[in-house]
């Protein structure tokens, strides 16, 4: 309507030129790879210390291949670092930053982020907390290793952690990754709240885009008190004040609520996108409306609002008031019933819909199996009777990882999928893609099933060595721990497909076109991979929702928004 | 105007200017980090009577003096605003670079308000109160200095008469660093 073409190919024409055009683009999508490269590159490295601490904990003593003997300090490093390499390297720049800054100018039919300079200093700032995290593993006493919670007095006080330059260059990087993402956090909310293109309204956003959005808001409003918390545990690490030290006024459970108050929201910021994934996803390859968009919607605003108010279930055993665990075990029960109702939106929409089974609808319906198995463990310990008995084994890490694996993985390998013809131009190969999906999907399993059993059964978190206690020690356990350590490696030699399926589509992959999976959304309107400016033809306008597949009057099965009447 | 901006910046679904918008979204997420900061002060000193006797060393009379060099330099970047939409880009520079003064007056008088502090010993290990004043000035300080540097640049570009909304965003930004002083003024100095 009002938009004229002010010189959109200013930066092509007068940037720099050469691999620093690729360093030094403001081009969302440019920006959206150097995301989702540096993320999968920091997943390798996640991937990698999982299998070396898997191989001590089921082999003890062993001299790991590719890394040597283990030894304790190495072990606490390994598992604090992958923990947060994998949460914060992994999945939020992939998840939010990636997809966010793929997605959004694509699908509300801008040519690029509301400000672009702002989007490549939050990668540039991303990106230097990637390389002081991976600095502070080599530094004198090695990488930080008081998990990835960092609980003070452990973190604050260097005669217990040992790792006193490890701790603060920790501390010092998930800071910036924080600042990094309020950074593209405010462009997400901006550019999806300003930028639709004309005749977009509100409920025609694709779900996917709104997800990310209200994710960011949920990460900015949540991250702010642990911010703060960051810079007095720094200070208490670097100057020895004693904000968490109770001997001096201070107190250490401080911490755990500044923590939990935004780790909690954080489970819902990586959670939202992966749903939002999904559900356009199936959407597209059940070739039906989304049943009840609008509920959706609600519900991630509800499960937003919500997830403020249930941290304190991480701290049931940390001294808290008995009446007050009360409280939150009722609001943290009640956090399932939004997520419940997503997963039936789901189902409702997949009833009677003509179902495409290709690679990206598999990685959506096995988001919505194996997330349920994590949401539903997570009721025996959001009950505070139960989280007495479970709390620090190892069923909370089976079900932390029955959340995050589903999000972070086959969410990722399911946009990823979905949207690979788009952002590389080419198919991937179908039948290489099931292969990786089941070689993912049947291993996750084996790895953390035997974790649950092995939580029940008394089996506590954070230990380096269980031969050294005699009632962990048997073979039966022994057994199980092997059995999830050799599906690990399983999976991790699976990913090889998913890697040389890339490279081999990419060079000689079938041409997608514009629109390979007959799909409504503005991103499939234009060509694939889509050049800078991303509609060189002039930018859409939008006449309906994202989701009118199946419509009686048409012939086609499917209605591109940007279709006039 | 445009310097290569590309038409997502120009639109406004909301009717309100993107600028604008996004900069109450970075006063939102301030608000959470200082508001943290705050109510984790407010509780410990709640649960800490005995803070008062370490609060009753902070120079009560400074801290009205800075809150007066504060405001006063809010004055005068609620007149550069009025100066910018009626298109004095040159006067709108000129009443920012007040507003620069006051940022540098505070931070001066700030310097010195410490420097007696800190040789008398309340360094911030002192206790833990002295660790809160330091710590929350101290960050506000850090938004006063990086306000005060982002204010020059806009500054530059007005008085050459160029992207002239921009003078309402820093104003918006100055007027919440002067608010949050607002709240640790009688936080850190007159409750005692």
């Amino acid at each position: 309507m009002a938009d004229t073409l002010v010189d959109v190919h200013h930066d092509e024409h007068h940037g720099p030129s050469g691999i620093l055009k690729y360093i030094w683009s403001t081009d969302h999508k440019m920006i959206a790879m150097q995301y989702m490269f540096t993320g999968m590159f920091m997943a390798i490295i996640g991937g990698y210390m999982a299998y070396v601490f898997r191989m001590q904990l089921a082999f003890p003593g062993i001299s790991v291949p590719g890394f040597g003997q283990v030894s304790p300090g190495e072990y606490n490093a390994l598992v604090t670092n992958h923990g947060t390499i994998m949460i914060f390297w992994v999945a939020m720049p992939v998840l939010i930053a990636a997809f966010g800054n793929y997605l959004i100018p694509l699908m509300i039919g801008a040519d690029d982020m509301v400000f672009p300079k702002i989007n490549r200093l939050s990668f540039q700032i991303f990106l230097v907390s990637a390389l002081i995290l991976l600095a502070s593993l080599f530094v004198q006493g090695g990488g930080f290793g008081g998990a990835w919670t960092s609980y003070p007095p452990l973190s604050a006080m260097s005669q217990y952690n040992l790792t006193d330059l490890g701790s603060s260059l920790w501390l010092l990087a998930v800071a910036l990754e924080f600042i990094a993402f309020l950074l593209g956090g405010i462009n997400f909310i901006t550019t999806l709240m300003n930028s639709r293109a004309p005749g977009m309204k509100a409920y025609d956003i694709p779900l996917v885009c709104w997800m990310i959005v209200i994710a960011s808001i949920l990460f900015m409003l949540s991250v702010g008190p642990l911010i703060a918390g960051a810079a007095m545990l720094f200070l208490d690490q670097t100057l020895g004040t004693g904000f968490y030290d109770p001997a001096r006024g201070g107190d250490p459970i401080l911490w755990q609520h500044l923590f939990w108050f935004f780790g909690h929201p954080e489970v819902y910021v990586v959670l939202l996108p992966a749903i939002g994934m999904t559900i356009d996803v199936i959407a597209t390859f059940s070739r039906k409306k989304i049943f009840g968009y609008k509920l959706v919607l609600y519900t991630a605003v509800a499960t937003g609002v919500l997830s403020f108010f249930v941290w304190a279930h991480h701290q049931f055993i940390a001294g808290i008031d008995p009446r007050m665990a009360n409280v939150f075990t009722v609001t943290t029960l009640l956090i399932s019933v939004p997520i419940a109702e997503m997963c039936f939106v789901v189902i409702a929409t997949l009833y009677g819909g003509s179902i495409r089974l290709k690679t990206p609808m598999l990685w959506a319906l096995a988001f919505m199996a194996e997330f349920l198995v994590g949401g539903v463990t997570g009721i025996f310990l959001g009950a505070s009777g139960a989280d007495i008995y479970f709390h620090d084994t190892y069923f909370v890490l089976a079900h932390f990882h029955y959340t995050f694996f589903p999000i972070a993985i086959i969410g990722t390998f399911c946009g990823f999928t979905y949207w690979f013809p788009k952002m590389f131009g080419k198919m991937m190969n179908d039948t290489l893609g099931k292969i990786h999906f089941w070689g993912t999907v049947i291993p996750f399993n084996f790895i953390f099933i035997p974790l649950f059993v092995l939580g029940m059964g008394g089996q506590h978190r954070r230990i380096y060595n269980y031969q050294h206690f005699p009632e962990l020690a048997g073979p039966e356990m022994y057994l199980l721990r092997q059995v999830a350590t050799i599906a690990l490696l399983v999976m991790l030699a699976f990913q090889l497909v998913f890697f040389y399926n890339c490279i081999i589509s990419w060079i000689k992959g079938e041409k997608a076109g514009r629109n390979p999976w007959e799909a409504n959304s503005l991103e499939w309107t234009t060509e694939s991979p889509p050049p800078h400016g991303n509609w060189p033809e002039g930018l859409p306008n939008v006449y309906r929702g994202p989701y009118e597949y199946g419509h009686p009057d048409r012939e086609t099965d499917y209605w591109p928004q940007n279709e006039p009447g | 105007m445009g310097h290569g901006r590309p038409i997502a910046t120009t639109r406004s679904a909301t009717g309100i200017p993107t600028a604008r918008l996004a900069i109450w979204w970075v006063l939102a997420s301030e608000i959470v980090i200082f508001g943290g900061l705050l109510s984790v002060y407010l509780m410990h000193r709640l649960g800490h009577p005995e803070w008062a006797a370490a609060a009753a060393h902070t120079q009560t009379w400074v801290g009205a003096l800075n809150t007066f060099v504060l405001l006063t330099s809010s004055f005068t970047a609620v007149l550069a605003h009025q100066a910018a939409e009626k298109g004095d880009g040159k006067k709108a520079a000129k009443l920012l670079g007040f507003t620069i003064l006051g940022a540098c007056t505070f931070l001066v008088i700030k310097s010195f308000e410490w420097a007696n502090e800190i040789s008398h010993g309340y360094t911030i290990t002192a206790n833990t109160f002295w660790s809160f004043y330091y710590t929350a000035a101290g960050l506000h300080a850090l938004h006063v200095i990086a306000g005060a540097i982002i204010m020059g640049y806009v500054a530059i570009d007005a008085y050459r008469g160029r992207e002239l909304h921009r003078v309402e965003i820093i104003g918006i930004y100055w007027h919440f660093v002067d608010v949050v002083w607002i709240f640790l003024f009688p936080l850190l100095y007159i409750a005692k």
